[in-house]
Order: structure tokens, then C-alpha cells, then sequence
């Protein structure tokens, strides 16, 4: 059993709490029509980015989705950053040419949202190709959801992964629908786990809500891919608050699942009963925690709201590195 | 000097690159051969031999054979380039990109510019190109003008072995993704090759002709076959420039045009396709910023808009030949001077 220190809980629900403000904000703000493009919110989802993101450093490669607000905020990228990223603007992460779908941050082992649903999992296979080739003891993380989960490439990244034994784990997130399609219906075993396993790596079922049962899982596989043990999958099972994109009507789904998801599958709520229940945190100590990540969302907003449109003149750069 | 083929010229480029830099590696189906299996190692080599004794230098933990899964191998050679490798991934044919398309298209091309010019994606895709082999319709094509319509991506079509090795050495140390298109029916066509590590440019054009009554751009293949249509009608006294552009992305449009305002006439011979390939685009390139030079209308000698066939009578009618290339230079040289309207 892993047991984590008070300042590793702190951060974990800061975290976890910078997720869900992040998303929640971007939810409001998105009505007024300020904000490009579309956006898929993580909401619901955050023990799973922070239970695995919490064994990373900088220096281990993360690979995400189109749903990646939450792997990047577990992955330590500059919350202002992404804001102004969303928003277009300049000072924006990638410099408003990628948008919500395309964030990354690569000083901070992000390689990128990804807006091609099964994108990542051949690129994750290869940042853990560099970590065994130069012998860093790195490792390399594929967030899918359980839509990506029947994408071909996670196939072959999988069975890839095993056969030359890379320091790899595929966290497939299970939220239950890939955009309007019920995950019971598309992934034809019902059981993304076993199906990982039939490749011939560890895999395991997780409950995504509870940050401690996800995080368990990770540590182990993560520690298994810096040993030189190669690949592991987890599913982690958590609905998400949202619909798959900003507008989406959720006609798909009923009006009381989306009021028991908030009331029985709150990671946030489950969390923080757990800690204070076991007393090893204090309400004081994460109410002190919402309000500074209140404060910063606040700042973010306000920054990127102020910040200008990239200049016409960037249309064109950075095509190549040299052309 | 020594001959060398360009399949030689390639495997020794690949030698010494890996000698110099540890961090370049080799990925692909069967780049030795023998993973697994009851025999030897290195029992291929690459399906055509290119890769051949890398394995024994450099040993399987860089030159690795991959399950046959083109998008594993395009994402891991993209993922491993993006962070710290240089991975110079192989694509057996280039008519397998069919299944692998995104991790090149949408993926390595775009990090860069997507990601606000702040990744680097320094891979070479070596990939095999071109119908002659009675290979049939998805082992024969030359799709090089889908790769060359990709921002992001640059594209290199050697026809020699002196220009093979020097562009191969290029692209691996270039820090963007680089499309290298061998021609399946060049590898055994030898050059003078020097020893030693050289680079060739990108987008800098290569004069295998001079002439000044007709330009035939080609590249890859086509090469040969416009030379061998200039020094015919070279004897007969008409002077006929070839250019093999040597990379289509970046594309040394500056040479294409000087050459055309010498000629004043331009034949484009090109295998990639009939519709939206290389001719066509470099035809519309010249019309638009060379319309004044042009004393005939500009032809274009390409296959034809089908599959590649299998039969041989087929397959060979398919393929750009001397004959048309040079009914196409006449034709030019028969056409009278446009009469301009006052």
C-alpha cells in the first residue's frame, strides 16, 4: 500500500482542485463566445490525470487527448499558459496556434493534447523508446479514453510496447461514452483492461474517482517501467461532468445519471472526505488550497482575456525549424 | 573515386551517421530480419538490402525490427524524435502509408507549428517508391506529392547514388521530418561516391543536362530516362536542359524558372500521379510566375490517371517512357511562338 505525505496529498488536491476550477471556468466562459473553437471538459475525471501525474517528473513524457485540460494541469504546465492557449493569445503555450486540443508543453514532458482520437499511444511509445535507448530510467504515460481504446493504434502500440519491452503505461480512462456512444455498446468485451492484458502486459481495473486507487495502480507500473519491466495498462472507470464537447445536449444520457455522477462520483468530494476523515488533512488546510486556486483561475482569466491575438505576421512561422 | 550503388550509398550514409551520433537509431519491418526466427540475423537487412550489416555494428538496441505495424512505427520514430532521438524509421513501401498516413500528416508534421515553434521532430521516413517491378497496384506507386502537400514535412527524391548519400546525410541531421523516397528500381545504379560524410542541401537543384532550346524537370527514375532523351536529341542538335530538383519540399522553384526563361519551353516528367502531383503543381508554378517566358505551352509527361496495372504490357505503358518524353519535347519545339494579342 502506498502512503503518500501530507505535502504529496496538498498537492495532489491542488491538483486535483486546479483541474476542476480550470474546467468548471472554462465551462462559464465559454458561453460568452470568447473562446475559439470547441472544448472537451475533464471534469469528473481529475483523481485519474493526478493519481498517475503524481509519480512523473518533468522529465517523464505524458501523451493526451482531446480531453487534456487535466493531464496538463497534472503534468505542471503553466495554468496561465494554457489559459491564454485557449483563449488564441499571444504568451498562450503554444503561442495560440494550437488551441485546447493541441496544448503541450515538452519542458514539462507534455507532448501534447491530441485532437485524433488513438493519436497519442504510437507517440508515447516512442518517448519511452528514447527513455530505454538512452538508459534514463524515464518513462513514458498514453492517457486514451475507452473511444481510443478501439482505435488501431493503440493496438499496435501496445503490442509494440510489449514486444520491445518499453517503459510505457496506457492509462485508458473509461468515462463511459465515446462522444455520444455508450462505452458498454462500442468496446465489444466490455473490458479494456482484459483486452490489454491479451497483449501480454499487466492491466488492471481501477475505480478513476478514488485518487488513491488510481494512484496505487500507477506507482506500481511506473516503477515496474523504470525497472526495465516494460508496459502495463490501467483503466480507470470515472463519468464525466460534461458533455463531450462545450454545447454538446447529452441527449445520450439521462438527467439522473448526470445527478448521480455529481452526487456518488465526485473524486473531489471522495477525496476530500477520505483525508479529513482520516485526519491526516485538515478543511482548514484544503479550503486554503481553494482559495488560492480560485485566485489563481481568477488571474489566469483576466490575463488571457487582456492579452492580444498572435499578429498576422506568425501565420507563416515556425512551419519548419529551417526551410 | 569509387562507384558505389545508391544502395550502398544509402547503407553507408546510414553507417556513418550512427557512428557519429549515438542517437541515431533505425526502425522498421524486418530492417535486419530474423528477430525470432530459427536463422540468422540480419537475414534481411531491409526487404531490399539497404539496411544490411547495420545490425552487426550497431546491435538490435539500434536497429530494431517492429511487429508490422506502420503506425507504431511512424508514432514511436515521431515520439522518439520529439524527444531526444533521431530515428530514421523505415516504410517499406510507400503504399503502405495508406494505414500510417496520421501519425505522419496530423502528428510529426504539425508539432512544430502547433505546438507554438516549440518542438523539434528531427526523423527521416525512408520509404520505397515506383511501379517496374510488376509489383502490381499497391506495391508500385510514387506518392511522393502527398507527403509534398504536407507544411511540415520536406521530401527527398534522390536519383543518384552521390545525391542519395549526401541528401540521406542531410536528413538525418535536419531538424524536421524528412521524407526520403527511394526508387525501387534504382538501387543498383552506381556513381562515383566519395568515402567520407558529405551533405547535399535541400532545395537546391541539380543540372544532370545543359540546353538552351528545351528544361524536362524530373525526378527520381525520370532522371535517367530525360537524359537519355537529351543526349538523343542532343545529337540530332537540339539542346535540352534536365533538372532533377533533387527535393520537392523544399522545391528550388528560382532554378526551375531560369531554366525556363532560358528554353522557353518546359516538359515536366513525373511518375507521382496524373492528377495534383508534381507536374501539375510545378507546371501551375511556372504559368503563374513565368507566363512571360514561355514560347509553347508547357507539357506534362506523367502516368496515367489509373492503378498501377500488373500485366506487363500494362505496367510498361503506365510508366512515363523515352518515347513520350521525347514526342513531348518535339512537340514543343514544333509548336510556333504564341501570338500575343495587342
Amino acid at each position: 500500500m502506498t502512503t503518500f505525505s501530507e505535502s504529496q496529498l496538498l498537492d495532489a488536491y491542488r491538483r486535483m482542485r486546479t483541474i476542476r476550477d480550470f474546467e468548471e471556468r472554462i465551462h462559464a466562459e465559454n458561453t460568452t463566445g470568447d473562446i475559439p473553437g470547441f472544448v472537451h471538459l475533464y471534469a469528473g475525471q481529475e483523481a485519474i490525470a493526478t493519481g498517475v501525474c503524481i509519480h512523473l517528473s518533468e522529465k517523464d513524457y505524458i501523451g493526451s487527448t482531446h480531453r487534456g485540460h487535466g493531464h496538463c494541469i497534472a503534468k505542471l504546465c503553466d495554468v496561465k499558459g494554457m489559459m491564454k492557449e485557449i483563449f488564441g493569445k499571444q504568451g498562450g503555450l503554444c503561442a495560440g496556434k494550437g488551441g485546447s486540443m493541441h496544448i503541450a508543453d515538452l519542458s514539462q514532458g507534455m507532448l501534447g493534447a491530441n485532437a485524433i482520437v488513438g493519436g497519442n499511444p504510437p507517440l508515447a511509445v516512442g518517448a519511452a523508446l528514447t527513455a530505454k535507448t538512452k538508459k534514463t530510467r524515464h518513462c513514458a504515460v498514453s492517457f486514451t479514453g475507452d473511444g481510443g481504446s478501439n482505435q488501431g493504434t493503440t493496438f499496435e502500440a501496445m503490442n509494440m510496447a510489449v514486444v520491445l519491452k518499453l517503459p510505457v503505461l496506457f492509462v485508458v480512462e473509461n468515462n463511459g461514452y465515446g462522444e455520444g456512444t455508450g462505452a458498454d455498446y462500442a468496446v465489444g468485451s466490455r473490458d479494456i483492461a482484459g483486452r490489454a492484458a491479451g497483449f501480454g502486459m499487466p492491466a488492471v481495473r481501477v475505480d478513476g474517482t478514488d485518487f488513491f486507487a488510481v494512484a496505487e495502480a500507477a506507482g506500481e507500473a511506473i516503477e515496474r517501467a523504470r525497472n526495465g519491466g516494460g508496459p502495463s495498462a490501467i483503466e480507470a472507470v470515472a463519468l464525466r461532468f460534461y458533455g463531450h464537447y462545450e454545447g454538446d445536449p447529452q441527449t445520450y444520457r439521462s438527467a439522473e445519471e448526470l445527478k448521480r455522477i455529481r452526487e456518488e462520483g465526485d473524486c473531489m468530494k471522495i477525496f476530500r472526505a477520505r483525508v479529513t476523515g482520516e485526519g491526516t488533512l485538515t478543511e482548514a488546510q484544503l479550503d486554503a488550497i481553494d482559495a488560492e486556486v480560485a485566485e489563481l483561475i481568477e488571474e489566469a482569466v483576466a490575463e488571457a482575456r487582456a492579452a492580444d491575438y498572435p499578429p498576422v505576421s506568425e501565420l507563416t512561422t515556425d512551419v519548419y525549424v529551417s526551410y | 573515386m569509387a562507384k558505389k550503388t545508391i544502395r550502398e550509398a544509402i547503407n553507408e550514409a546510414l553507417r556513418q551517421e550512427m557512428a557519429r551520433d549515438p542517437d541515431v537509431i533505425i526502425i522498421g519491418e524486418d530492417v535486419s530480419g530474423g528477430a525470432g526466427g530459427s536463422g540468422e540475423e540480419d537475414a534481411y537487412g531491409g526487404v531490399m538490402g539497404v539496411t544490411k550489416g547495420l545490425i552487426g555494428e550497431f546491435g538490435r538496441e539500434r536497429v530494431i525490427d517492429t511487429p508490422i505495424s506502420e503506425s507504431a512505427i511512424m508514432g514511436a520514430a515521431a515520439g522518439a524524435a520529439t524527444t531526444g532521438l533521431r530515428p530514421v524509421a523505415e516504410l517499406m513501401f510507400v503504399d503502405f502509408v495508406g494505414v500510417c498516413f496520421d501519425q505522419i500528416m496530423n502528428q510529426a508534421a504539425k508539432f512544430r507549428y502547433m505546438f507554438g515553434g516549440k518542438a523539434r521532430t528531427p526523423m527521416v521516413l525512408r520509404t520505397m517508391i515506383g511501379a517496374g517491378f510488376r509489383a502490381a497496384a499497391q506495391h508500385s506507386q510514387s506518392l511522393y506529392h502527398l507527403f509534398t502537400a504536407v507544411p511540415g514535412l520536406k521530401c527527398v527524391i534522390p536519383s543518384n547514388a552521390y545525391d542519395a548519400k549526401g541528401l540521406m546525410i542531410q536528413a538525418i541531421r535536419d531538424d524536421d521530418p524528412v521524407i526520403f523516397f527511394e526508387h525501387k528500381a534504382l538501387y543498383d545504379i552506381a556513381d562515383d561516391v566519395p568515402d567520407e560524410a558529405y551533405t547535399i542541401p535541400f532545395g537546391e537543384a541539380n543540372f544532370t543536362r545543359d540546353g538552351d532550346d528545351v528544361t524536362i524537370v524530373a525526378f527520381s527514375r525520370m532522371v535517367h530516362i530525360a537524359n537519355e532523351v537529351a543526349d538523343k536529341l542532343g545529337r540530332e542538335g537540339v539542346s535540352v536542359e534536365v533538372l532533377d530538383p533533387r527535393t520537392s519540399s523544399p522545391l528550388d522553384t528560382d532554378s526551375i524558372l531560369e531554366s525556363v526563361e532560358k528554353t522557353g519551353r518546359l516538359v515536366i516528367v513525373d511518375e507521382s500521379a496524373a492528377r495534383c502531383g508534381l507536374a501539375g503543381d510545378i507546371a501551375g508554378m511556372v504559368a503563374q510566375e513565368g507566363f512571360e517566358f514561355l514560347r509553347a505551352p508547357i507539357r506534362q509527361v506523367t502516368v496515367p490517371h489509373t492503378p498501377v496495372p500488373f500485366a506487363p504490357t500494362l505496367e510498361d505503358a503506365y510508366i512515363p517512357s523515352p518515347a513520350k518524353v521525347e514526342t513531348a519535347v518535339r512537340q514543343l519545339l514544333e509548336a510556333r511562338p504564341r501570338r500575343m494579342s495587342a
